[in-house]
């Protein structure tokens, strides 16, 4: 136990001190976390010793995790619009690298299965870096991040088929090694193959038909741990799934996140599950760090630093071409090939296997990992670098290409609550072709509009978390539709407080909530029953008799007068305040109100159009 | 048996002591429909549909306002601009309104002699009227000359009683007769209808 605590502290004290720090220096969260895993690290100040490898394998949980939000994000039917991007970059990505590095490394005297083997690894890049960089920067819409996401999608992808050619690379039958043989395996090769065909299509029936009713019971019971407990099992559990039929969980999860994308949860499970994703990888990223072998580098700098710079040049190149291929712009492209020229989490994994199999000698291993570990540690600096320095030129910096998929996918107004009077306002900018994001915190509203075609997502809109996960940095307004008082004045003043830059439209049950809203500096407050009851004063007076247009005039007069007569009274209500309260307070400003409305008079001082009035004036005159 | 439309514009005709007394001298007839513009849309949403469908339904139409700024109130013209489309009432293959008759009935404050080229208004309450005139005319219609109370700050109740009586014997007339272009062509105001014929 205090073995734990120690370790625990060492490494969120080094995170907590590094992070913040890179940032404040204006690099990625990532470089702070690698640079806190080398400081504690057995090679420089030695906290943590040679369990860093353990650490690692139970951070690449992280990895696992973020491919499940990655996957949150996409839509199906995106995905397949992406289709062509995924195969076309991918599998061009995956095939010229592995190409040029096998050759390199025949070149450099390894035999060609050693080549190929190591060459397939190397072809991997770092999901965990480029994608947590382009987020933090917002380019996952921009071409480049479209075009990172397709060529990582396939990558992850293809480690499963780059698993089973591996052993076929050992051309001396070793006996595997005990831990990598999934229970899979000891069946003929088509069971094998139902069983992981038979795993994901299990996968897609829970994701479709077990998961949203668990989570909508979960809802009901407004605990809100308990939904973030369900949220870990769905991952958790799939991940298990994944790995007992010898899938990779990485990708398990990211499917079940794409069949969840369309769910009513997706905003929820985000932002519970954003944290857990953050500090894993987070861990993973310090235990690359601390992994790092400095002895090696020490022995071999020249041949260390040379290969890295040639793998990562060769795989620039690659990329580069693809990039001119899928015709995007250079600084696109710049951004693109940055990225995913460094090696990826994966290959550490291949790294581990090709090793266990004997394909290639300790030494060769133990190079090629810090090779790896290095190009990790380098290519957010580079993707840095290229910010800074490369793009500044081209002019892209901070332009990422406006895309019709971003306005598509963020909308530019959130409505929290819909209920009937939020229902209105959805319906009435749907039809003017006005799609907004919606959150409702109960779940049968969700469901029924969910069916409806509307785009409700639950949760409740006053964590900051879940209104960032519904867009709530880029949209342009949030409406607060919300029946409870205090919940709209809590939405109000979590937007004030992390949003300032959205505009807000409160709805207010009365004049007395309204009072509030216009205490916390809230401009825009639409107060319920208000032109609904003027409305209804209106029919009132046609079927009186009175001519509709000038009952018309009268309503608006008197709905501007209403709100004039608000504003005045807000700030008596200050002075009555110290010496008066409660309800007295109420009764108090329902008397000024009443007292107001006998000094208005609009129809005496109205003579529009009075032609009685002109004949007076005139003939009185003469 | 002609059928008449009356579109009426006044944006408040509780305080018109000229157009309440018009509208109640109106002949009891079913040929004759009132379409009060300001009462049915106070919000100035006009139903463009409604309104082609009563104007195909009559073949004279009369705008019955006062006279405000030389023009008639807003929501006219917004009737005007809304109700009229391109390739219904004109341009190409717009010949839904083809010869029906238009003519404003009118109450001004003036009186009929300052509505003159010697007079305070200088030009006279056919040219004030242009824009209407044309205005038909582009829609294939035919255009009459205007019937107008004026003077109507000073107008004795004796006054208002025969003007009330010339527009419900004119609106008889319209309604009962062919009308004879070359006759109504020729007036300066409808209001000389009866006068007119007599100095035959």
């Amino acid at each position: 136990m205090e073995g734990f605590f120690t370790q625990s502290i060492i490494y969120l004290a080094a995170a907590v001190l590094c992070v913040p720090l890179a940032k404040k220096l204006g690099l990625s969260s990532v470089i702070g976390y690698l640079i806190a895993g080398m400081l504690i690290g057995p090679f420089l100040l030695g906290f943590v010793g040679e369990e860093g490898k353990d650490i690692m394998h139970f951070a690449e949980f992280g990895v696992v995790m973020m491919l499940f939000l990655i996957g949150l994000e996409l839509e199906p039917q995106n995905l397949w619009r992406m289709r062509k991007l995924i195969l076309g970059a991918g599998l061009s990505q995956v095939a010229g690298t592995t190409i040029f590095i096998a050759a390199a490394a025949i070149f450099s005297g390894l035999a060609w299965n050693q080549s190929l083997a190591v060459a397939l690894a190397i072809a991997m890049s770092s999901t965990a870096i480029v994608m947590q960089s382009l987020k933090e920067k917002g380019l996952m819409q921009s071409a480049a991040g479209q075009h990172s996401f397709a060529v990582l999608l396939f990558q992850d992808i293809s480690v499963i088929p780059i698993l089973a050619i591996i052993p076929l690379l050992a051309l001396t039958v070793t006996d595997i090694s005990s831990e990598h043989v999934s229970y899979l395996e000891t069946f003929p090769g088509w069971v094998q193959t139902l069983v992981v065909l038979s795993a994901v299509g299990l996968v897609i029936l829970i994701g479709r038909y077990a998961i949203v009713p668990l989570l909508r019971l979960v809802a009901r019971t407004r605990l809100r741990e308990l939904f973030t407990a369900s949220a870990l099992l769905i991952v958790i559990g799939i991940a298990y799934l994944m790995t007992l039929v010898g899938l990779s969980p990485a990708l398990g999860t990211f499917l079940a996140g794409v069949i969840l994308a369309g769910s009513e949860f997706r905003h929820e499970l985000e932002s519970d599950l954003d944290p857990f994703k953050g500090l894993l990888l987070g861990l993973f990223f310090m235990a690359v760090g601390a992994s790092i072998n400095f002895n090696l580098i020490a022995e071999q700098p020249w041949i260390i630093f040379s290969s890295t710079l040639l793998i990562m040049a060769g795989k620039f190149a690659v990329l580069f071409i693809i990039g001119k291929v899928f015709r995007l712009s250079i600084g696109q492209n710049l951004i693109f090939s940055i990225g995913l020229a460094g090696v990826g989490e994966f290959a550490f994994v291949l790294f581990s296997f090709i090793s266990q199999l004997r394909i290639t000698g300790q030494e060769t291993t133990d190079m090629l990992m810090a090779i790896t570990a290095i190009s990790m540690a380098v290519s957010p600096v580079l993707m840095l670098i290229n910010e800074k320095f490369l793009l500044v030129k081209f002019g892209v910096s901070k332009k990422p290409e406006q895309d019709a998929d971003k306005i598509d996918e963020q909308h530019k107004v959130i409505i929290a609550g819909f209920s009937h009077f939020g229902s209105t306002i959805g319906r009435f900018l749907r039809a003017n072709g006005v799609e907004a994001t919606i959150l409702d915190n109960n779940t049968d509203t969700v469901d029924l509009l969910r069916r409806m075609g509307f785009k409700v997502f639950y949760g409740d809109a006053t964590r900051p978390d879940l209104l960032e996960s519904a867009g709530a940095a880029e949209a342009k307004i949030l409406i607060s539709a919300v029946d409870s008082p205090e919940t709209a004045i809590q939405i109000s003043e979590t937007v004030k407080k992390h949003f300032p830059r959205l505009q807000l439209l409160v709805r207010s049950k009365n004049r007395f909530d309204a009072y509030e809203l216009m205490d916390i500096g809230i401009t825009d407050i639409y107060r319920e029953n208000l032109d609904t009851s003027i409305r209804l004063g209106r029919d009132v007076l046609v079927k009186l008799g009175f001519r509709s247009y000038s009952v018309h005039r009268a309503a608006q007069n008197f709905l501007r007068y209403d709100e004039e007569a608000m504003k005045d009274l807000a700030a008596q209500r200050h002075n009555m305040k110290e010496y008066i309260s409660g309800v007295r307070e109420k009764i108090g400003l329902q008397e000024a109100l009443l007292r107001r409305d006998l000094d208005y008079n609009p129809s005496e001082t109205d003579h529009a159009w009075d032609s009685d009035h002109l004949r007076q004036a005139i003939t009185g005159k003469t | 048996m002609n059928s008449i439309l009356i579109q009426f514009a006044h944006p408040r005709l509780e305080k018109s002591r000229m157009h309440r007394a018009l509208l109640s001298a109106l002949p009891k007839n079913e040929m004759i429909t009132v379409n009060d513009l300001y009462e049915a849309y106070p919000d100035f949403n006009i139903d463009t549909e409604r309104e082609k469908e009563l104007l195909l339904r009559h073949n004279i139409i009369i705008w019955q306002h006062p006279l405000y700024w030389y023009s008639a109130p807003p929501l006219l013209k917004q009737w005007i601009d809304i109700v009229l489309e391109y390739g219904w009432a004109y341009g190409p293959g717009g010949t839904a309104l083809k010869g029906k008759y238009v003519f404003n009935c009118i109450t001004s404050g003036g009186p009929r002699q300052a509505y003159s080229r010697e007079g305070y208004h200088k030009f006279t309450l056919r040219e004030f009227l242009a824009p209407f005139e044309r205005t038909t005319t582009l829609c294939n219609m035919v255009y009459l000359p205007p019937f107008a109370v004026q003077g109507t700050h000073r107008l004795t109740d004796e006054e208002l009683n025969s003007n009330l009586k010339t527009y419900s014997g004119l609106l008889q007339k319209l309604l009962n007769e062919e009308i004879n272009m070359e006759f109504y062509g020729n007036l300066e105001y409808l209001n000389d209808i009866f006068t007119q014929r007599k100095g035959e």
